[in-house]
């Protein structure tokens, strides 16, 4: 063991160099230099000066971004939680007791994920256009008179993401439920517990780690989220993900788009840091 | 002895699976209250669903089954009064001990007080103590298996289901567990109901023993019983080690039958039995005497072929005229017998025993295997 440990192995490091100088190239690098810009001087037309100041960080503190903020984690959480709950049941049906069928189930969830993400973007703001599938339909039944306004509304932004999350939370629930001992179900049951209470007892705190790990997927990718909230929301909706678009693109003031997105890198390790912490936990409860 | 109650009475029971196959056929079983019955049989034999029938995992396809009385058809797991220890323990991997024992209690709303009380009982009792705060994952296998069976125990059930609770333990282990659920049970004065494919696991510990094969009970009654006189082919060549012969009655008289098998005539106890029937004879290995001069009674020409030493007793294969082969274990003589020797096998009518052959119930050849002595 520790002869081959301390050998240096060759063949091993040629498999794991390019990816890792991939990584080191196209991720770590570049975000270390958004992390230097966020202390440098704004350029005049975008770009940055070279000079170390806190200014970025400074402007941060603007009630503006502070709401942008507080309006991407409600409508991270918002969508994430909705996921959650549309696809725990689905995913136990299709884990538990669909066993066969369940698998076409699976396949046309996933058939989402290979299509492209703007036709499925724009397919929606037909829907809910003021002239869109919805608005005409309840017309013709005389339900409403004059068409809803659904499009760049923060129901609308809400129902975009969940449907673009939703496969990535039946994913990581996929394998908790299915993973699940039907032995300890029914020794619930022996024990005098009905469904509900088996429910709570024993099959959600046993899922419980594929409950958080589905949500930090799904979360993570929901607060940076900018395409969505552009398409759907139209650009009146303002996300952090939208601003700190905003700045490098329109406003020009680098600095600030990458001070931002500091804070939102910062805020997801944050979490994936917790996460590990409670994937440890159960790892000491696994058995 | 004094009147027994039936406690569990399955009555008629029958499971078919969707794809038409039938695991348990028409099964009759009354369980009394205090007993210890085992449900002794290969696997695939359909002794897990009979257990899961009557725990309510799985529904009858046909059949009654009650329990204290009342029948508990449609009546889910959680509303019977029966328990179970299962195979894989099935503890509740985020619950430490005290809280999988405290389950069963917790879920009836029992005061915390009470509570405690009763789940240290049962610590003490499966001789855990000081482990309460522990989870499952950090238990040796024994250690959950005492669990498990605590967890089940404490909620006071009528009947206790025991489905193969031993069968991933190590054999010394097993063997200590054994005499521990024995006692357990002799103490508590509960109905246990224990399934295994050990036949040794089940005449050490049972009261009675339901051997089930294929789906249907072969024979239901005393370990003792069940080894001295097995009732079917399958629970002499399941229950030990046996010699069996085929044959055809010849003769009865009072107490016994004569029986010819292909190497000669035999003498076998057995009741109900006419001239003519054809039967199958068994004789337990250490039943068989060697000699060597032919007796006056059951006695074969045979030849000593093999000589297995196992320490207590020697056992030895010998071949009679026909090439039949015989198993004797000796633990007297061994020292003067070896191999090739010709010896004659003796044995008492009363240890041979006659077992009905349920595929030809008469004879038809009866002549011919007369014509063969």
């Amino acid at each position: 063991m520790t002869t081959s440990r301390s050998r240096f192995n060759f063949t091993a490091l040629v498999y794991i160099l390019p990816l890792t100088l991939a990584l080191l190239l196209l991720v770590v690098l570049p975000l270390l230099y958004v992390g230097a810009m966020s202390f440098m001087g704004r350029g005049a037309y975008g770009g940055t000066i070279r000079r170390f100041t806190v200014d970025a960080y400074e402007s941060l503190a603007d009630f503006t971004y502070l709401k942008a903020v507080g309006r991407s984690i409600c409508m991270a959480l918002k969508s994430s939680v909705l996921c959650i709950l549309l696809g725990y049941p689905f995913t136990f049906i299709v884990a538990r007791k669909w066993k066969k069928s369940g698998k076409l189930l699976m396949f046309l969830l996933m058939i989402p994920v290979y299509t492209s993400s703007l036709a499925r973007l724009y397919s929606l703001v037909i829907m809910f256009n003021s002239s869109g599938l919805i608005n005409t339909a309840l017309m013709k039944l005389h339900i409403i008179s004059s068409p809803l306004q659904m499009l760049y509304t923060n129901g609308s932004i809400t129902i975009g993401l969940v449907q673009y999350l939703l496969p990535f939370a039946v994913m990581p629930l996929y394998s908790s439920i299915e993973k699940l001992d039907e032995a300890t179900i029914e020794a619930s049951y022996d024990l005098g517990a009905g469904k509900i209470k088996t429910f709570i007892k024993v099959i959600l705190p046993m899922t419980f780690p594929g409950i958080i790990a589905a949500f930090i997927i799904l979360f993570v990718p929901a607060i940076g989220t900018y395409f969505i909230t552009d398409v759907i929301g139209g650009g009146t909706v303002y996300m952090i993900g939208n601003i700190i678009c905003n700045q490098f693109l329109s406003a020009r003031n680098w600095p600030l788009g990458a001070a931002l997105s500091v804070c939102v890198v910062i805020f997801i390790l944050l979490m994936l840091y917790l996460y590990s912490r409670i994937g440890n936990l159960d790892d000491l409860g696994a058995m | 002895m004094k009147e027994k109650k039936v406690i569990v009475s399955l009555k008629g029971i029958s499971k078919t699976y969707d794809n038409d196959v039938k695991v348990v056929k028409n099964i009759d079983l009354d369980i009394y209250e205090g007993e210890f019955l085992t449900i002794l049989g290969a696997s695939g034999c359909g002794k897990t669903t009979t257990l899961r029938m009557i725990a309510g995992f799985e529904d009858v396809s046909s059949g009654d089954i009650c329990i204290d009385g009342s029948s508990v058809i449609g009546v889910p797991p959680y509303k019977r009064q029966v328990n179970t220890a299962f195979q894989s323990y099935a503890l509740f991997p985020h619950l430490s001990v005290y809280d999988n024992i405290a389950y069963g209690l917790k879920v009836k709303k029992v005061s915390k007080a009470e509570i405690h009380e009763r789940v240290s009982h049962m610590l003490s009792l499966i001789r855990l103590d000081g482990y309460e705060k522990r989870k499952p994952a950090q238990l040796s296998g024994g250690q959950k298996q005492r669990v498990s069976i605590a967890r089940a125990l404490i909620n006071n059930p009528k009947v206790l289901l025991l489905d193969e609770p031993l069968g991933a333990l190590d054999l010394n282990l097993r063997k200590q567990m054994q005499l521990e659920l024995k006692t357990m049970q002799k103490k508590l004065g509960i109905t246990f109901i224990y399934i295994t494919h050990d036949q040794e696991e089940a005449l050490t510990m049972s009261d009675r023993i339901a051997v089930m094969h294929k789906g249907i009970l072969e024979q239901v009654c005393s370990p003792k019983e069940l080894y001295m006189k097995p009732k079917t082919k399958y629970v002499a060549e399941f229950i030990g080690e046996s010699n069996i012969f085929e044959g055809v009655v010849k003769d009865r008289n009072s107490d016994n039958c004569t029986v010819a098998i292909e190497s000669g005539n035999i003498l076998c106890s057995g009741d109900g039995y006419v001239a003519g029937q054809m039967v199958y004879v068994c004789i337990r290995p250490e039943k068989v005497r060697i000699t060597r001069k032919a007796g006056s009674g059951n006695s074969l020409p045979a030849e000593i072929k093999e000589q297995i030493f196992t320490g207590n007793m020697m056992k030895h294969i010998a071949v009679l005229s026909n090439g039949h082969e015989i198993k004797i274990a000796d633990i007297a003589s061994y020292n003067d017998i070896n191999i090739g020797d010709k010896v004659y096998l003796e044995w008492d009518a009363k240890d041979a025993v006659m077992i009905k052959n349920p595929t030809s119930p008469m004879a038809e050849n009866f002549d011919t295997l007369r014509g063969v002595q």
